[in-house]
């Protein structure tokens, strides 16, 4: 790779599994087949897999970082890994499969491109695969990859993998997911990982690398809907920047340009995009998800929190939200009447609980309208009333703009995240 | 269409939780120890508030121990962006009585670095230290939040941690807490190269091959200087040599290269098959001795 050789885009993926299914060793493989892990990195997992009396060096050490999940064998938070390929640039959010942890696996969802759903060819598809799709559904994962693996142990059938793929498109013929692969591999063997199985002849589409490097990921963002969020608002003080008022964000949706309409939320009040300030200087237009400084023709009264969008296209302007929560609290339910500190963009407001809806089943989808006591790893259909307007989109048009969390005011933790339907 | 490649992706990302940061927080600050990582940190915190002056001061936790090319560096940077600097010292700390030094042939004042910054966060009443560490750094790095809570006694719990999800960051905390935020955390070693090449950001002139008195310890060379106990078997003799990483010399290997500038560097990280840290004695002296520290407070 050469200094030159840097317009490759970023893709972030995550995966989840439990102990057996291989996702350890397919992660091994993409980062060892990609040379990304480092000789003295290798030498420390091999002295410790030999000091624990294990066999083969035990990829799952690389990720699994903190002294307790070393101790337990077990991935219990999100581990980001790195890895690149002349085309692209790759983040993992390597998530555990566990019911107990389906909060660990919504937080690695919230920014994925690509869901990785890894299937036992033995065993096909089980509760855990089930649950992995509903999460990728509900979090809006633009593209999914089911990788059917251990090919090997089932002596590299077509018939096992068409089965397998059939069971799971008609499972997921209920969800909504727009785009999903499927590719047999073995990550032991490294059949159709990064290298083509000559094993399997009989599938004729892509490697999973071919797949990673490939899949269209510039239209993931919402590229309709204007949505300039307000951050910071920049004030130099000085001489030679007297008047100047930059409104500092990141494009949430839309592309804004050098001479603009736009309507600011909540004023109402008109103006015109006067320039864009990007960090290379003047920009003539601005598209997710760049972090720019809008300058308007007139001097109107903006603040953090305020919203920049078109006149013809606004989001809608409520205090009453109709959201999906995921439950993160393993001390206290969710209950109603419950009072938290929302945040949404770059928004801070209170808001109250007014309803329970039903709490679903994400192994059923089925809903339940009678139990609804919402404790940690539940999902629940909510409704709640905020002190102020707040500028949502619905999620799955915009997961910026259609997405909040809600913090304990007593113990300032993040409790719960919520998508709004 | 316009295609946002990695590296602008990564630059919006660490500009936004800049912004965030001065956004949440009434008192923050960066913490600036001279590595090209808080150089990177302090031109992205330039184009985060552009043209506005950034709007914290750079803190430096000086050990006593610097190089002096370091040293030099930082006041250049800090004239060119008008920034305003507190230096934290460790000697001071030592002649206070808050801590004391270590003793032997590894002695380093790495760990003593804990206390200073502590107590340097606490005598100016920071509510949040920017830092540029790395999530592909370190293993224990690699579960660090963006914006990472620390409790009065400036203590990380790793099992207990805030979920982050999107780009909403909780920073809320009681009086004498404080966060640790992590701006850069989804760089990579060749990312940072990769940019401060694109944006031609002149550098200390350790990173580049020179040649220098070094001693070999553990597999490691070190440089000679006046702060290392030397064993009586331990040689001085010359090397080509480039730093990797920049920290207190006692602790900070240097690297056999020919890399004279940044795209020899780049070229050299690209094939390598050792990690950066792999130098850093400092990480080498137990398992989890990154995870340890960081519990207590280390940066």
């Amino acid at each position: 790779m050469s200094i030159k050789n840097t317009n490759s885009e970023l893709l972030r993926f995550t995966t989840a599994g439990s102990v057996d299914d291989g996702k350890s060793t397919l992660i091994g493989r993409l980062l060892y087949d990609s040379k990304s892990i480092f000789q003295d990195q290798y030498e420390a997992i091999e002295k410790v897999s030999e000091r624990r009396g294990e066999e083969e060096v035990n990829l799952a050490l690389l990720t699994d970082g903190l002294k307790s999940e070393r101790e337990q064998g077990i991935t219990i938070d999100v581990a980001y890994r790195y890895f690149s390929t002349p085309k692209r640039k790759f983040i993992i959010a390597d998530t555990p499969g566990h019911i107990q942890y389906t909060r660990n696996m919504v937080t690695g969802a919230s920014t994925a491109n690509v869901a990785l759903i890894l299937i036992d060819a033995r065993n096909g598809v089980i509760e855990q695969t089930k649950r992995h799709a509903i999460i990728s559904s509900l979090l809006q994962i633009p593209h999914l990859v089911v990788c059917i693996n251990k090919m090997d142990l089932v002596d590299y059938s077509q018939e096992q993998y068409e089965k397998i793929k059939d069971s799971f498109e008609n499972f997921a013929s209920k969800l909504d997911v727009k785009d999903v692969s499927f590719i047999p591999i073995s990550a032991l063997k490294g059949d159709n990982v990064v290298n083509r199985s000559e094993n399997m002849s009989w599938y004729e589409g892509a490697t999973l690398m071919y797949y990673l490097e490939n899949v269209h990921i510039a239209s993931d963002h919402n590229l309709i809907d204007n949505r300039f969020p307000v951050q910071y608002v920049v004030r130099p003080y000085s001489d030679e920047y007297h008047d100047y008022r930059g409104y500092a964000g990141r494009v949430a949706g839309g592309t804004f340009k050098v001479g603009d309409n736009v309507v600011t939320l909540p004023s109402g009040f008109g103006s015109k995009i006067k320039s864009i300030v990007g960090p290379r200087g003047e920009q003539s237009d601005a598209i997710p998800p760049e972090s720019v400084t809008i300058l308007l023709e007139d001097d109107i009264d903006i603040s953090r929190g305020d919203m920049i969008v078109r006149p013809n296209n606004q989001p809608e302007v409520t205090q009453d939200l109709d959201v999906m929560i995921c439950w993160f609290d393993h001390m206290k339910s969710l209950v109603p009447r419950g009072k938290y500190t929302l945040r949404h963009s770059t928004q801070e407001a209170r808001c109250i609980v007014k309803e329970i809806q039903y709490k679903l089943d994400i192994e059923t989808l089925s809903r339940d309208r009678e139990n609804i006591e919402i404790k940690v790893n539940d999902i629940a259909r909510v409704m709640l009333r905020s002190t102020k307007p707040l500028f949502l989109d619905a999620y799955k048009e915009n997961r910026i703009t259609g997405s909040i969390i809600l913090v304990d005011e007593a113990t300032n933790n993040t409790v719960g995240v919520g998508m709004v339907i | 269409m316009r295609v946002i490649n990695h590296l602008d992706e990564l630059e919006s990302e660490s500009i936004y939780i800049l912004r965030e940061v001065a956004a949440q927080f009434e008192n923050p600050v960066l913490m600036f120890s001279g590595g090209k990582d808080s150089i990177l940190m302090v031109y992205l915190a330039y184009k985060a508030f552009y043209p506005a002056k950034i709007p914290f001061p750079l803190l430096h936790i000086d050990t006593g121990h610097n190089f002096p090319e370091t040293i030099e560096y930082r006041d250049s940077l800090v004239e060119k962006f008008g920034a305003k600097l507190i230096v934290g010292s460790v000697q001071e700390a030592i002649d206070q009585g808050l801590v004391s030094e270590e003793v032997g042939f590894n002695a380093s004042r790495n760990g003593l670095q804990t206390t200073a910054l502590l107590e340097a966060l606490e005598k100016g009443k920071y509510d949040a230290a920017l830092g540029g560490a790395r999530r592909d750094e370190e293993k224990a790095r690699a579960k660090e939040r963006f914006f990472s809570h620390r409790d009065e006694f400036g203590q990380w719990d790793p099992k207990n941690q805030r979920p982050e999800l999107w780009n909403l960051f909780n920073g809320r905390k009681n009086m004498g807490e404080h966060f640790r935020v992590f701006p850069i955390s989804n760089w990579t070693e060749l990312d940072v190269w990769q940019y401060l090449a694109k944006e031609e950001v002149p550098l200390p002139s350790l990173y580049f091959a020179h040649e220098r008195e070094v001693i070999e310890r553990d597999g490691t060379l070190l440089a000679d200087c006046g702060f290392i106990n030397k064993r009586p078997d331990e040689k001085v003799f010359v090397e080509k040599v480039r730093c990797r990483t920049i920290g207190d010399v006692t602790c900070t290997g240097v690297w056999r290269s020919d890399a004279e500038n940044v795209e020899d560097i780049i070229k050299e990280i690209s094939t390598t098959r050792m990690t950066e840290r792999g130098g850093r004695t400092d990480d080498k002296r137990s398992e989890t001795s990154m995870e340890d520290r960081k519990k207590l407070g280390y940066f």
